[in-house]
């Protein structure tokens, strides 16, 4: 029998760091087998959304199900078995830099599937090679990498264990406009061929554009619009207009003190 | 109104001592609460003893030498006072397994392991390393801290040993080269006088300040805050605590021994 419930699904999520109140009763779907962009500035909430789903934050109210599963409160033991089916793109890499550039890739496989090493190390060469790394970048460490190698090895460690969902954290930040564009295209090409549930969340609206089947924009706390990333020129929203065009004047007003 | 604040700060710290105490439980509770289910990290835990163990021996040893030759002198002057000179290797055999091997041991590995521990794993945190240890389902604390803690515990009183045998020596060639002591009455008069409870005793303590020193290592980096400053001052912490703890901890556990 076919569900037709999403993936993921949150409901009246609210998360506050003391008296900041970051995630005010966010209400958002994931569907299955979709690439949703969540889109916002900076402080807005969006690595705590993601994080509040991974269970590295705790929500003070709200509901998580991810395939129908409640996942606040659950047990570590049983997150754990949950976590197994995702895969993230930390926004600076997070690669460990004690371990070689292989053993990043191939560490959830060895600890959390169980899997030889030699085994690992062969699937690792192959998701390296897939986000265009060779076997001489496997041996290397962390620290040699260029902040593009970073994100793709991060996105081979994203993929290493074919998860079912993908979370990509600001996944062109400080990179250049063609090595953006690449890895852009890097996540498409993977989410296509996984045929995975990826939510991705930035502020640079050209790669949101590109990785988006829908778009859906945060602002103080809520999500305020979604919709299909075509319809997003057509958004009769002041904030989503603004946003999306970089206009300075608008109805979101930035906390900047003019000399 | 003075009283009145005098007490006000005397329940704010016993609250806050109450507080740090039973973060610190909670800290090792979860640490080793599922340290026996699989998996079972056996190669951090190798590595970390290598770590703590093999490559604190120089600057142990060095240590040693020099407080078992400092002792001879020290011993020489103040037993010529009352015409007891010939104690002198009993003195410091006695010093040595007991107060000097274990507390030099500790305080060396504090300042060594403590501070690279508190930095690795407070860098890890701060880079989000340790998030994507959760991502990947591996529980950080079964994966950082119980290897770090076990090691600790097991290589210290291993050190201790090593302390002893060289700081002994160091008071022997001094004894021998400066003071005339014949080296087998030397040697003779050390193992007539020791008992197995000295060195026992020596390792428990060591044992105890592995412990400490891993545990203000890990404790500390792992709520490291506030990115390249927090790191160092939880560098600065670790060291600061384990090595206080551990003079705390010397007095209690030679009062426990005593009795």
């Amino acid at each position: 029998m076919m569900s037709n419930q999403p993936k993921i699904r949150i409901r009246n999520l609210h998360k506050a760091f003391g008296s900041n109140r970051v995630l005010r009763g966010l209400d958002l779907d994931i569907e299955v087998g979709e690439s949703i962009v969540v889109i916002g500035g900076s402080g807005m909430g969006k690595s705590v959304l993601i994080k509040c789903i991974l269970g590295l934050l705790t929500p003070e109210q709200g509901s998580i199900q991810v395939d129908g599963v409640e996942v606040v409160g659950m047990k570590e033991v049983e997150r754990e078995v949950m976590l197994r089916q995702f895969g993230m793109l930390f926004q600076g890499g997070a690669l460990f830099d004690s371990l070689q550039v292989w053993e990043n890739v191939a560490f959830g496989l060895i600890q959390a599937h169980g899997m030889s090493r030699k085994q690992a190390k062969k699937v690792a060469l192959e998701k390296l090679a897939s986000v265009g790394l060779d076997e001489r970048v496997a041996e290397l460490n962390p620290a040699e990498l260029s902040g593009g190698m970073k994100k793709r090895v991060g996105l081979a460690r994203a993929i290493a264990a074919s998860p079912e969902i993908i979370f990509f954290d600001e996944p062109t930040t400080g990179l250049d406009p063609i090595m953006g564009s690449i890895i852009d295209r890097l996540i498409v090409h993977s989410v296509k061929e996984l045929q995975v549930t990826a939510l991705s969340i930035t502020h640079d609206i050209a790669s949101a554009r590109r990785i988006a089947d829908r778009m859906a924009m945060l602002y103080e706390g809520k999500i305020i619009w979604d919709g299909p990333v075509s319809d997003i020129d057509k958004v009769d929203n002041p904030h989503v207009d603004q946003f999306i065009n970089g206009k300075a004047e608008g109805p979101i007003k930035m906390q900047v003190r003019h000399p | 109104m003075a009283i009145l604040n005098a007490l006000t700060l005397l329940g704010r710290t016993f609250l806050g001592f109450l507080e740090a105490t039973g973060r610190l439980a909670v800290f090792v509770g979860k640490a080793f609460s599922r340290a026996l289910q699989p998996p079972i990290y056996f190669r951090a835990i190798g590595q970390q003893m290598i770590d703590i163990g093999y490559y604190s021996l120089p600057i142990v040893g060095l240590t040693a030498i020099f407080a078992g030759m400092v002792l001879a002198l020290q011993s020489n002057i103040g037993l010529a006072r009352v015409e007891a000179e010939s104690q002198i290797p009993e003195i410091i055999a006695f010093s040595i397994t007991r107060e000097l091997g274990p507390v030099l041991a500790g305080l060396m590995v504090a300042g060594r392991i403590g501070a690279s521990m508190a930095a690795e794993i407070g860098t890890m945190r701060v880079t989000e390393q340790i998030d994507a240890l959760v991502t990947l389902a591996t529980d950080p604390f079964k994966y950082l801290v119980f290897p770090r803690l076990l090691a600790g515990i097991i290589t210290l009183p291993l050190l201790v040993i090593v302390a002893d045998v060289i700081g002994i020596f160091g008071g022997f060639v001094i004894s021998v080269q400066s003071f005339g002591f014949n080296p087998a009455d030397f040697i003779s008069k050390v193992w007539d006088y020791l008992v197995i409870d000295d060195v026992i005793d020596g390792m428990v303590k060591g044992s105890a300040f592995g412990f400490i020193v891993t545990l203000m290592g890990c404790y500390q980096g792992f709520y490291s805050r506030g990115g390249a400053e927090g790191v160092g001052r939880a560098t600065t912490n670790a060291v600061v605590s384990a090595s206080i703890l551990i003079l705390v901890f010397d007095y209690f556990l030679s009062s426990l021994m005593f009795n």
